[in-house]
This record gives structure tokens, sequence and C-alpha cells, in this order.
């Protein structure tokens, strides 16, 4: 009697798999017991569009604007890995100015990306105001993305050989008052973090992974530094302009979401600090050298540190005009297993929360929760809206009120 | 001397028949070509001995008769070898190495779909990253599969 009224409890629920808005659309089958999360398999490869054959099918220079749409969001993070790659295959000696323009480019866009993420993550747990001020202000950077590249996002300034654009001397001094806000805009936020218990509460002890099951699983970037994990490939493994600028790997040993938020937010001050050097300290000179149409044989492996954690790119030359193999590692690949370790026996309403926290690049709306009910096979759909607010709820239930640090960051930012 | 070159030489050291084959490409880049009979032996050292405990990525190529693997590993340090092994396309099976790195499963399943390998050891799970229909025998980064004459023929 007693076994069967806990089997009654066993559900199996798939989430996902098809959502035209991420970039990685991927399926959680989730198995429930109550509220708890027994063991998640995940399914990946939704998204397969096939273009490491398609690389192979155009010319090197081709592949940079294709390697450009493999991300939306990290888009110079693919192009750079590639082209760096490229560039130390044919042994071409990529100006200073270039190398420093491309870290310009790459900071930025750690900071939309950041800046993304903490308006998701502020969604995800019901904390609307903090979608709506971070969005507001990640429109600050995004405008200084069109200006300096023509594009919002896939900014096509990389070449091989260098960058496509220059930037004027009036551009650095609107690149610099336009970190000034965002600085101030960060700090403000970093104070909500860490200073008000609804936010800690909310986040401490959820999704929690320790530094030696991120290494085991091959954790990368804040997920993995949020553990405790000192590893950023722009000082490991320096490339564009990093060697010679000054900056701190940022580093949080709560291995929680709580711990990812803060290491994103400090990471946020690391990247001013980063674009500000490289406004004050940019070389003259030349933007690109010219990249012959065809690359000598040879090989390369690029690693480069984007906002999600490392992208790992390998080009291979047989001397032709066409790459014999290009490869693409993207930080969400090596992410996205750790998930499966940070839902065990965490409850269902954590889900949204821990998922967003890796940085999946979740967005929009319109996934579906089928529910199947083990024992009767009766069938139920939940969208991914009533999942939230089913969070949102069980969390008001158990004293997690976001809305009191929805008016303190009103009041903050009013004054 | 380099600490690149430190590494080559504790490890030719060990295994002299790998001197021709170790080489310094430039700073923080090494690669190693092994016959897959001597690879499990070699990969424990450097993973357990020689600090590469960071696994990058798994990357599969079409080397005409037979698959080649590389395995990309990295040091805290930064230098990053990439290791390389060969099987034959008629014959194509190589071990797990989950037990070492339980993240490079999804890594090895990519290799499964896309080249066709045989990955001894890996446990049963989800495919990646092809879909459930998708045929058996078809592997889209062997460089004879063409869209026009595999089951893309509509792309």
């Amino acid at each position: 009697m007693h076994d069967s009224h806990e089997h009654e409890h066993e559900f199996k629920i798939p989430l996902g798999p098809q959502h035209p808005a991420l970039k990685e659309p991927e399926n959680f089958s989730i198995a429930l017991k109550g509220e708890k999360i027994m063991g998640v398999d995940i399914r990946l490869g939704y998204n397969h569009r096939g273009i490491e054959k398609a690389c192979e099918e155009r010319t090197f220079l081709q592949d940079v604007y294709l390697i450009e749409r493999v991300c939306g969001i990290c888009s110079h993070s693919h192009s750079s890995a590639y082209v760096q790659a490229v560039e130390e295959i044919a042994g071409l000696s990529v100006p200073r100015r270039a190398l420093y323009i491309r870290t310009l480019i790459g900071e930025l866009e750690r900071v939309h990306s950041h800046f993304l993420w903490l308006g998701v993550a502020g969604h995800e747990i019901g904390f609307d105001t903090l979608l709506m001020y971070t969005w507001r202000d990640r429109e600050i950077v995004m405008d200084l993305l069109a200006q300096l590249t023509g594009n919002r996002v896939n900014y096509g300034i990389n070449t091989i050989g260098g960058v496509r654009r220059d930037i004027s001397p009036e551009q650095g001094k609107d690149i610099i008052a336009a970190m000034a806000i965002l600085e101030e805009r960060t700090k403000y936020y970093i104070q909500i973090a860490t200073e008000e218990t609804s936010i800690i509460k909310r986040l401490s002890g959820v999704g929690m992974i320790s530094g030696q099951d991120a290494v085991r699983l091959g954790a990368v970037g804040p997920t993995a530094r949020a553990s405790g994990v000192n590893r950023d490939i722009r000082r490991e493994d320096p490339y564009a302009a990093y060697a010679e600028l000054d900056f701190n790997v940022i580093t949080d040993d709560h291995g929680d979401v709580y711990g990812r938020t803060v290491v994103r937010l400090k990471e946020l001050l690391e990247s001013f600090k980063i674009i500000r050097q490289v406004v004050a300290k940019i070389p003259d000179g030349p933007i690109t050298v010219r990249a012959p149409r065809k690359i000598p044989a040879g090989e390369a492996l690029s690693r480069y540190e984007a906002p999600r954690g490392e992208d790992v790119h390998y080009v291979r030359s047989n001397g032709g005009e066409k790459p014999e193999r290009v490869k693409v590692r993207a930080p969400t690949l090596a992410n996205i297993q750790t998930v499966k370790h940070m839902l065990r026996d965490r409850f269902l309403a954590d889900m949204p929360i821990v998922i967003a926290a890796i940085d999946p690049c979740f967005s929009c709306t319109d996934r579906l929760v089928g529910i199947r009910h083990l024992d009767n096979h009766k069938k139920e759909t939940l969208s991914w809206e009533s999942l939230r607010s089913f969070s949102l709820g069980w969390h008001r239930a158990r004293g997690f009120d976001i809305s009191v640090a929805e008016k303190k960051l009103h009041n903050l930012m009013e004054h | 001397m380099s600490y690149e070159e430190d590494i080559r030489q504790e490890t030719v050291e060990r295994f002299s028949f790998l001197k021709e084959s170790f080489r310094i490409v430039r700073p923080r880049r090494l690669t190693l070509d092994v016959a897959y009979e001597k690879f499990s032996e070699i990969f424990d050292y450097l993973v357990h001995q020689g600090k590469f405990s960071i696994l990058c990525a798994i990357t599969g190529t079409d080397e005409g008769e037979g698959l080649g693997f590389i395995y990309h590993l990295a040091q805290e340090s930064g230098v990053t070898l990439n290791l390389k092994t060969r099987v034959p396309k008629s014959n194509p099976v190589i071990q797990t190495i989950t037990g070492v790195f339980p993240g490079a499963e999804i890594y090895e399943r990519e290799i499964v779909d896309l080249f066709g390998a045989k990955v001894q050891g890996l446990r049963q799970g989800n495919r990646y990253p092809l879909t459930d229909d998708w045929p058996a025998d078809e592997h889209p980064l062997r460089k004879d599969w063409k869209p026009a004459n595999g089951s893309g023929k509509e792309m």
C-alpha cells in the first residue's frame, strides 16, 4: 500500500526540445519524485546545422562569416577563435592595432552577454525589474557595438589577417563615457546581489557543484570559476592583446547560482578595466595584413575565453583555398554536462534558474513541458510560463518573495 | 631550456619511440602522434604524470584509409597538446576515455555519429548530434559523404 502510494508520485517530465529562440535547443528528461529531481537525461543536437561540413565546402574567408553565425550572442568569440587558427597556419603576423580592436570588441561582447544573462536570471526568479533595468542598460553597449562595427550582433569585424574597421579617437571617447555609466550601473547590481536578502536566499545553495566536480565534468568559464576553479584562457593561453593588459580572474567559492551571479557581475568590472586600457594603449598602425587566398598546409588549435567559457577551434589546411577540417567546441557543450549534476536532489521549482545559470542563452517562451503520469499514462502539458509561475509561487509560499528586492532596486535607481 | 622542451624531454625519456613524433609547434602548443596500440599507455601518462588534466575537445578527421582522432589536452599552465592517433576505417574501434574525463561522453558521441567511430565502453545513452532516425551507416563528416548522396538530398 505504502509503496504504491509512493509510486503514484513518480513522474517523468520531458522538457524541450524545440525552441526556435534558443541557440542550442535541448531536451531534459527529468525523473521526479514529488518535488524532488531524481535524475536528468539530456538530449542535445536539435540545432545541429552541419556547419563544420559546410566550412569544408567554402573558402577560408567565406568561413569567417559562416563561423560568426555559430552563435548570435558570442559571434565575435567564434570568428576570433577561427581567424586566430587560420592566421597561425598561414604564419601571418597580425598588426597590434588589430589585436587591440579584437580585444575591445571581445570585451564589449562579454559586457552585453553578462548584462543579458543577469536580466534572464532576474526574470527566472521573478525579479522582472532587474530584467527591465539590465536590458535597458545593455542597450548602451549594443549601440556602441553598432557604432563601432556597423552591427548589433554578428559584428563582422574580423577578417583573416586583422580587422575590417578602425576606431577613431572620437569613438574612443564615446567608449570611455559609456563605460562610466555601465560601471555605475554594475555597482548598483553588485550591491543588490550581495546585500539583498531575498536574492541571496533564493540563489544560495541552488544548483550546487563543487570545484572538484566542475573540473571532473569539464566545466568552463563562469560556471567553473564560481566553484573556485581559477581558470581563464585570457590569462593561461593569452591571445589578441591580453598579454599586455592588466586584469584579474574572478573566482568565487559558493559553487551555486549565487556564486555564478557574483562572478559574472565582478567580471563586468574587469571588462570595463580592460576596455579602458585598450582605449588608452591602442598602438597606431595598420589594422590588417594581406592574407593569401590559399592557406599553406598545416593545422592550429585556437582557444578563446568567450563570455560562457572556453571556446575551442581546430583548423586544418591541405594547402588549398578551402579548409580540410574545421572543428568547433562551444563552451555550452562543456557546461551542459554539469547541469545533470546540479539538478540532482534539487526541486523542480529550481530548474529554470539552474539551467539559466550556466547561461545557455535562455530567452523566449513557447517551450513546453509535457507531464506523463507514470502509473496511468495520463498526459498533461505545462508551458514554460506555467513552470515559471509554479516556481515563483512555490518559493513565495516558502518566504522567498522577490518583490521586496524589486522595491529596493527601484529606490536605488531613482536616487 | 623552455618549459615546453622540458615536457618533451621528460616524455621522450619515458617513451623513446616518441622522439620523432613529439613536436613543439610554438610556445604553448605541442603535438604528438601515437600508434593506437600505444595510445592508452601514453594518454594515461600524460594525464596523470604529465599534468595534462584538462580535455578541451576531441576532433575527428577523415584520413582516407583511416579515421584520425585528436585529443586536445591542456595543462593549467596553458600548454596544450594535440595527441593524435589513427585507426583503420575497416575497424574503427577506440576505447572510451570517460573513465578519466566523464565530460568526454558528449565528444565521443559526436565522433560516433559524425565519423562512424566505434567507442568501446561508452555507456548507453542518447545519440549526439544527429537525429534519432538518421541512417546508422551515414557519417556526414567523412569526406565521401555529400549532402546530395546522403539522406540530405533535399538540401
